[in-house]
């Protein structure tokens, strides 16, 4: 069974229908891509995914269990992580602080804790800053812990969102156009680093994209959505031959007699 | 940002954990052995600039740490005060008997109030707790339990092994150990997995969230921990004054706690400290300021978030 | 009295109780409607409008006597004073706060409230003023149902007021250049809207409105206190939060609705007058987390 199942989504603002009947699964430890062109429904679909949208209707299936209904905070602890569009790092804190936040919800101590120095809250504190520094070392950024996540390059904020979305162990890690803004060295970076968190450390990845080169390089399999609707589905050969996808990206021939 | 500040290098000097805690045993040891030579004039300013300083740490957890507007912070230490005054003078309970049914109702309080209205937006929450902390006075008044207009008096000063706790000195210690305790509980808290999730929720409430924070749940934290520094300092005060009135809870009141952590810096113990400090002695060193005090003291909150958001104690990070 | 006589008696009451409301109210809505503010200090507005209009009569009686005529005049130049004073309010003290977090302009908000409350206080060494007027106390005598002439022009201008902003907010480019700002402000600049102009504009409506009400309040109640913006404030707040904040319309409903509820929840047994703001900041906590959109509010749509 796919570690994650979507069918039949619909969410609508005001009557605004933004996803309409979305059908899509993504199949565990594939890397899988969800593209189309601006304004399709992509991020709202990761909204619906993360708990930040409530969608109207449709199932959304995660591990075998409905996340319709859950807090954002739940979903995540259910194993889905995600990153933002536009940078969502806490700035005035250091990188390894802001990659420590991923470790929360797989912690429990409290204010007691804190406050009488326990010694299960002590071995939580080693035990969170082993895993944000292992996190850090896998994105290539160990180096820079101490610094301020608002003094780093853009490239290397999004590398910190991407570790502080590993450190809460997530079983399906959700890429919000993780190549946007990114120089060339920087995509070639960001590819073999997706390869790596799918291949060694088993992470399932679905991820937004409009660098095509680089969605066709990684996605094993590619939706297609269009004003909230797929229009195709399948492997990069597949989806770049398909007559609808390239309708939708570059309109289609009738409205090209009309220009 | 900070390093252009005069004030810096004295804070940079404090940067390193050895000197800051030459500097911390130095101030506690003249905070112990000042009573040995204040009079009772100064022991008692003192004293009431440690109980100041108990609130303003308090509100710093729900302010500074969580940054929640809470303008009726008053009514928790009203909860303490009265919950212990009911206790001792009308059912006889002695003193130290009353401290948990204190902690137990401020924090309750703190529950009913902040657990359906955390979830909002956080503006609308300073306008309930300013609703609510106006609740609390008027009840206050009304009731006959809790002695209406004229509130409660005879409340009985507590024994410590066999002495009664009855002068100026003995509550100066009294409300200086607290002030340390609750300098202790705030700074482990905030360098705690609790207090980082403060950080994170006050910094950017989504990611937080995405990142598996319950929003909720730490805000209420912040202010069930708050709302029990309250209560605690209320329950001392009631014992130290022997007699609580409804007066002594507006929200005036409210706003002065608030001033002491906007004063020093929101989120900044030490800073937080020299905030009660200021809002005790200037109105002590500048007599003629009379009734000006708030209208002063108003001003002053205001020029801060104009120009010094950070407040008067500097800044160590940069 | 016969029930019906109390239920009527005590409509009336609410309906002047809650014109006052809605006045200051509306100044709450369109303020946060257009840059998401809580004004603290716009209770504290409505005081001051109070005072100023009090100094106004006292200027002008030697010329108007305390006459209708007197107190119209005195309002408006009560009016026009304090909608500047709101204006110097929003350019001294919000707009460098605009980026800033918003734990920050909020504690400037209050911080302006308490300088209005308190430096009144100072200037009236916090005595009550009386706002001696020579209307009489005659009305209209419906049986046990007194209505006075008095309450009748104060309920009567309040609406002409409102009906004149609701006018201004539809039908002028301005009103809907307040209207645009208030979905999207960047979007506006982008237009070529002179957004600083049209905030100003409405801080300058607003304050005016409270000022109007602090004036008819003194009129009504015939004295004025330096603290008598604060519970207006919260109450108003409560008003806008009933109708729905950001709304104008909610703002007036809201307003009428809280007075008539306040009016009819003095009555209940047990509940005396003593309690009548504890029931109404009940009521803000109970409406806040049952429904915050309030009656004519629109649903928030959260967008990452």
């Amino acid at each position: 069974m796919a570690l994650l199942q979507v069918q039949d989504l619909l969410l609508s603002f005001s009557g605004l229908e933004v996803i309409r009947t979305l059908d899509f699964a993504v199949e565990e430890g594939s890397i899988a891509s969800l593209i189309g062109p601006n304004g399709a429904g992509k991020t709202s679909v990761f909204n619906c995914l993360t708990g930040f949208y409530r969608p109207d209707a449709g199932i959304i299936r995660f591990a075998g269990k409905s996340l319709i209904g859950r807090k954002p905070h739940k979903i995540t602890q259910a194993g889905m992580a995600r990153t933002f569009q536009n940078l969502r790092l806490f700035k005035s804190m250091t990188v390894l602080e802001n990659v420590m936040s991923g470790m929360h919800c797989r912690t429990s101590a409290g204010a007691l804790g804190a406050v009488f120095q326990t010694g299960s809250q002590q071995r939580e504190e080693i035990r969170i800053r082993e895993v944000s520094e292992e996190c850090l070392d896998i994105v290539g950024l160990l180096s820079k812990k101490e610094v301020y996540a608002g003094n780093l390059a853009y490239g290397d904020q999004r590398r910190v969102e991407w570790a502080r979305a590993l450190a809460t162990r997530p079983k399906l890690l959700l890429l919000d156009e993780p190549a946007a803004g990114l120089n060339n060295d920087e995509k070639k970076a960001l590819i073999a680093l997706i390869l790596r968190i799918r291949d060694t450390l088993g992470i399932t990845i679905l991820l937004i994209e409009h660098d095509m080169g680089l969605v066709m390089e990684v996605s094993e399999k590619i939706t297609v959505i269009d004003y909230g609707r797929k229009i195709a589905e399948g492997t990069a050969l597949e989806v770049q031959n398909n007559p609808k996808v390239i309708e939708a990206y570059l309109g289609s021939e009738e409205e090209g007699d009309f220009l | 940002m900070g390093n252009s500040q005069p004030l810096s290098s004295w804070a940079d000097w404090l940067k390193p954990q050895r000197n800051r805690m030459i500097v911390l045993m130095i101030l506690a040891a003249v905070a112990m052995v000042i009573p040995v030579v204040a009079n009772n004039y100064l022991l008692e300013v003192l004293t009431n600039a440690w109980f100041y300083t108990i609130l303003c740490l308090g509100l710093n957890i729900v302010v500074g740490y969580a940054g929640l507007l809470d303008l009726g912070y008053a009514a928790f230490f009203a909860v303490g005060a009265y919950t212990t005054g009911i206790l001792t003078s009308k059912f006889g309970f002695n003193f130290w008997l009353t401290i948990p049914f204190a902690v137990g109702c401020s924090m309750l309080a703190g529950v009913i109030i902040g657990g359906p209205t955390l979830r909002l937006r956080s503006d609308y929450l300073a306008i309930v707790t300013l609703g609510f902390g106006e609740i609390v006075r008027i009840i206050a008044r009304n009731l006959e339990i809790t002695g209406g207009a004229s509130g409660l008096i005879g409340i009985e000063r507590p024994y410590f092994f066999g002495i009664q706790l009855n002068q100026g000195i003995h509550f100066y210690y009294v409300f200086l150990l607290l002030a340390i305790a609750a300098c202790y509980v705030s700074y482990r808290l905030q360098h705690s997995r609790l207090g980082r999730a403060w950080q994170y929720v006050r910094e950017d409430e989504d990611a937080a969230e995405a990142m598996g924070i319950d929003r909720v749940g730490v805000k209420l934290h912040a202010y069930v921990i708050g709302a029990m520094f309250g209560g605690i300092a209320g329950c001392f005060f009631a014992a130290k004054m022997t007699a609580i009135s409804p007066e002594t809870f507006t929200f005036a009141q409210s706003v002065l706690i608030l001033l002491g952590v906007v004063l020093g810096g929101m989120g900044k113990i030490p800073g937080v400290i020299v905030g009660a400090f200021a809002l005790v002695l200037f109105p002590e060193v500048f007599r003629g300021v009379g009734s000006m005090r708030m209208l002063i003291f108003a001003i002053v909150m205001l020029v801060i978030m104009l120009y010094r958001p950070e407040g008067i104690w500097p800044r160590v990070k940069s | 009295m016969s029930n019906l006589d109390i239920i009527l008696q005590q409509l009336a009451n609410g309906i002047i109780l809650g014109s006052f409301y809605a006045l200051v109210a509306l100044g709450y809505t369109m303020v946060y409607g257009i840059i998401k503010l809580l004004n603290f200090a716009h209770g504290d507005l409505y005081m001051v409008g109070g005072f100023v209009g009090f100094v106004f009569l006292s200027a002008l009686s030697g010329l108007l006597g305390t006459s209708w005529a007197a107190i119209t005049f005195s309002m408006v130049l009560s009016m026009l004073a304090v909608g500047l004073l709101g204006v110097i309010i929003q350019r001294v003290a919000y707009q460098p706060m605009l980026n800033a977090p918003r734990l920050s302009i909020l504690i400037t908000a209050l911080a302006v409230s308490m300088i209005l409350a308190n430096g009144v206080m100072a200037v009236t060494d916090g005595e009550y003023m009386a706002f001696t007027t020579d209307l009489g106390y005659d009305g209209l005598d419906f049986g046990n149902v007194f209505i006075s002439y008095t309450q009748l022009v104060l309920v009567v201008s309040a609406s002409v007021l409102m009906i004149v902003l609701t006018l201004f907010v539809h039908k002028t480019l301005y009103g809907k250049a307040m209207r645009a700002i208030a979905i999207d402000q960047d979007a506006c600049r982008l237009m070529g809207i002179n957004v600083n102009r049209v905030i100003a504009l409405t801080f300058f409506i607003g304050s005016s409105l409270a000022a109007a009400a602090g004036v008819m309040a003194g009129v009504y109640y015939g004295s004025l206190h330096f603290s008598m913006g604060f519970v207006i404030g919260l109450k108003a707040f409560t008003a806008a939060v009933i109708g729905g904040i950001g709304s104008i319309p909610g703002a007036m409903l809201g307003g009428l609705v809280l007075g008539i509820l306040e009016a009819f929840g003095t009555q209940i047994p047990f509940v005396g007058s003593e309690w009548r703001d504890v029931f109404s900041f009940g009521l803000l906590i109970l409406l806040l987390i049952v429904k915050p959109t309030g009656m004519l509010g629109k649903t928030e749509i959260e967008r990452m």
